[in-house]
């Protein structure tokens, strides 16, 4: 069996993947992070203090991680939904009555709720430990984006189902549109911005309207949530913690005492 | 024994009471925090609560609101930020317990040695991801995704609820207009976010745990984070029902809760009670009371307060921050005094202007 394994270990398949052998000497652990895309997003070594549990809370990790189960189950969702006022109610409640031990949509809805909590503790976290403090001042304002990005994916996501809870919560929340100042027809100042009684700004053209693609949460914002949703956001999202991540290891790492 | 409990708790959990019982807790843990830092208390709340939940889970009301499916991270949230506030709290201490007798910080003290990342921190993350594996697959086979009616616009069901994460937001509805609650104040959330590394300039307390380094900084983020967001969108959740009325815990949604609505704005007070004179047509002359309360209140109170109070604050800032952070911080100060001043005179607006949807 050893033999088998060292024979395996010693094609040239293998060692075209593992340029180390087991990480169990300073050499090769160096190696398996230095030599693995996803593992040198660390450095090879970190102080003590930083990777405590009791000092991080994993927080951040597990925000990543929560983003990555999101786009695979997101990914898989897709197959199955259409983004339309005629299909989308019925492709979601299909997945309930067609689909045996299917969890796919319990959990996308469950790993985005965690998603949007465990944003809010590292946050917290970040703030108690004092790590926006310099040099760490730009990412804790790419982290401020981000959080609002993680906001913004999980509301856009809340109106797929095409349900009543989904539409009469967009409704609420893009309701609020609808009062910013001079942008939308009902906020302090738009009344202004008339000339010989006609008005700039009225329920057709405003912020709202930009929003929902319409008067009100129909087909227009329904394809608009679903393309932010599943393209623009995560774009923007997995742009922003590329530079999140790398401007954790400029800064000096995990945060610890200077 | 029990409903006469229930009651009680229902009293409780009024929004008034709520908000500033919730308050009171706040100062109490901060100002004794050596006491409350103490594990006793984490296994105390552990206990009772799961002994409350166990009990109160058998009335079919708090069942309701409890369980619904969206309602679940909401449990956790609340459960995980005291947790682990209380983990950051103890932390603190004991990291100002070493500074007091000269000894370096848990953090500096362990931060002097190196270790390899394959495997101290790889295993951490590992083991983290599999329980959060664990959790969220449990959790997906235990709770269905709620999916209710085909979408209907010309239905609206009663309550009207935005996603949990915003109902904080929707609570302030209740105190102020769309334009505040919904644009201004989350607006300036984000922008007051961004601006804390820099007007913080504090350099003491980077990259470690600590109260006493800076008091001020660190009650503030508890007061926002733990008293404006959380206990808000816990209120928004469990304790808004139809017509956004107030229900205890314990307590059938009813639609036809009756809550008088006997709000006044500043200026009936102002023209009506004081002055007995009808309300000016004029918008201007008739919200002038509440207009010139707002420009001295956003203008000058920051340079008043710069040159008595906060004098030291001042030089130590310097002019561009401490206006800047006096802004923000006012905004901020704004949410509670409306607040107060609805709960005492019933006040509904500061300025009142609805021609052209000005109302403070």
């Amino acid at each position: 069996m050893q033999k088998l394994l060292q024979a395996v270990r010693n094609t040239q398949l293998w060692r075209s993947v593992f340029r180390h052998g087991y990480p169990d000497t300073p050499r090769n652990r160096t190696l398996a992070v230095l030599s693995n895309t996803f593992l040198h997003l660390h450095p090879v070594k970190v102080r003590r203090s930083g990777i405590r549990l009791s000092y991080t809370w994993c927080m951040g990790g597990l925000t990543f991680f929560l983003f990555l189960v999101e786009t695979i189950t997101g990914l898989l969702l897709m197959f199955y939904y259409r983004p339309t006022a005629e299909y989308a109610y019925q492709d979601i409640f299909g997945m309930r009555e067609h689909v045996p031990l299917g969890i796919m949509r319990e959990l996308h809805r469950w790993a985005a709720h965690m998603m949007v909590i465990t944003v809010w503790l590292h946050m917290y976290r970040v703030f108690l430990t004092g790590s926006y403090k310099p040099p760490r001042e730009f990412n804790w304002n790419v982290g401020v984006i981000l959080l609002v990005l993680t906001l913004l994916l999980s509301f856009t996501g809340y109106l797929l189902p095409w349900d009543q809870l989904a539409v009469w919560a967009i409704t609420v929340g893009s309701n609020m549109a609808r009062a910013t100042p001079f942008l939308g027809h009902e906020g302090p100042g738009a009344s202004l911005l008339s000339f010989g009684g006609l008005n700039f700004v009225h329920a057709g053209d405003d912020a709202r309207f930009g929003l929902l693609a319409g008067r009100f949460v129909g087909e227009g914002a329904l394809l608009r949530f679903y393309v932010l949703h599943c393209v623009g956001l995560p774009l923007a999202a997995a742009t922003l913690m590329a530079i999140h991540f790398w401007r954790v290891r400029k800064d000096g790492g995990i945060s610890g005492p200077l | 024994m029990g409903e006469s409990l229930k009651a009680a708790i229902d009293w409780l959990f009024q929004p008034t009471i709520y908000f500033l019982g919730s308050a009171a807790l706040l100062a109490a843990v901060l100002y004794f925090r050596k006491i409350f830092s103490r594990p006793i208390w984490m296994v105390l709340f552990f206990s009772l609560g799961s002994v409350f939940l166990v009990w109160a889970l058998g009335d079919p009301d708090f069942k309701k609101i409890m369980t619904k499916p969206d309602n679940v991270p909401i449990v956790i949230l609340l459960a995980s930020v005291i947790f682990l506030s209380w983990l950051a709290l103890r932390q603190a201490v004991l990291n100002d317990e070493r500074t007091k007798r000269g000894e370096p910080t848990l953090e500096a003290e362990l931060g002097r040695k190196k270790v390899f990342t394959w495997p101290d921190l790889v295993y951490t993350e590992f083991i983290c991801i599999i329980l959060f594996t664990a959790l969220l697959v449990i959790w997906s086979i235990e709770v269905a995704a709620p999916i209710e009616e085909p979408a209907a616009s010309a239905r609206t069901p009663n309550p009207s609820k935005a996603p949990w994460y915003f109902l904080g937001l929707q609570e302030l509805l209740v105190y102020f207009d769309p334009w505040i609650a919904g644009v201004v104040l989350p607006g300036l959330m984000i922008v007051g976010l961004c601006a804390i590394p820099y007007l913080d300039t504090n350099p003491k307390g980077n990259g470690y745990y600590t109260f006493n380094e800076r008091p001020f900084a660190v009650s503030f983020f508890w007061v926002g984070f733990i008293l404006f967001w959380v206990s808000f969108v816990i209120l928004g959740t469990f304790l808004r029902g139809p017509n956004w009325s107030f229900f205890g815990p314990f307590e059938y949604w009813d639609l036809h809760k009756l809550e008088p609505l006997v709000n006044v704005d500043l200026a009936t007070y102002f023209w009506v009670d004081l002055l007995g004179t009808p309300r000016p047509d004029n918008p201007l002359v008739r919200e002038a009371p509440g207009l010139l309360a707002l420009l001295g209140y956003f203008l000058v109170l920051p340079p008043l307060l710069g040159k008595t109070l906060l004098r030291k604050l001042f030089a130590q800032m310097g002019f561009m921050r401490f206006n800047i952070f006096m802004h923000f911080l006012l905004w901020f100060g704004l949410i509670p005094m409306k607040m107060l001043a609805r709960w005492i005179f019933n006040l509904k607006y500061i300025v009142g202007i609805p021609e052209w949807f000005f109302n403070v």
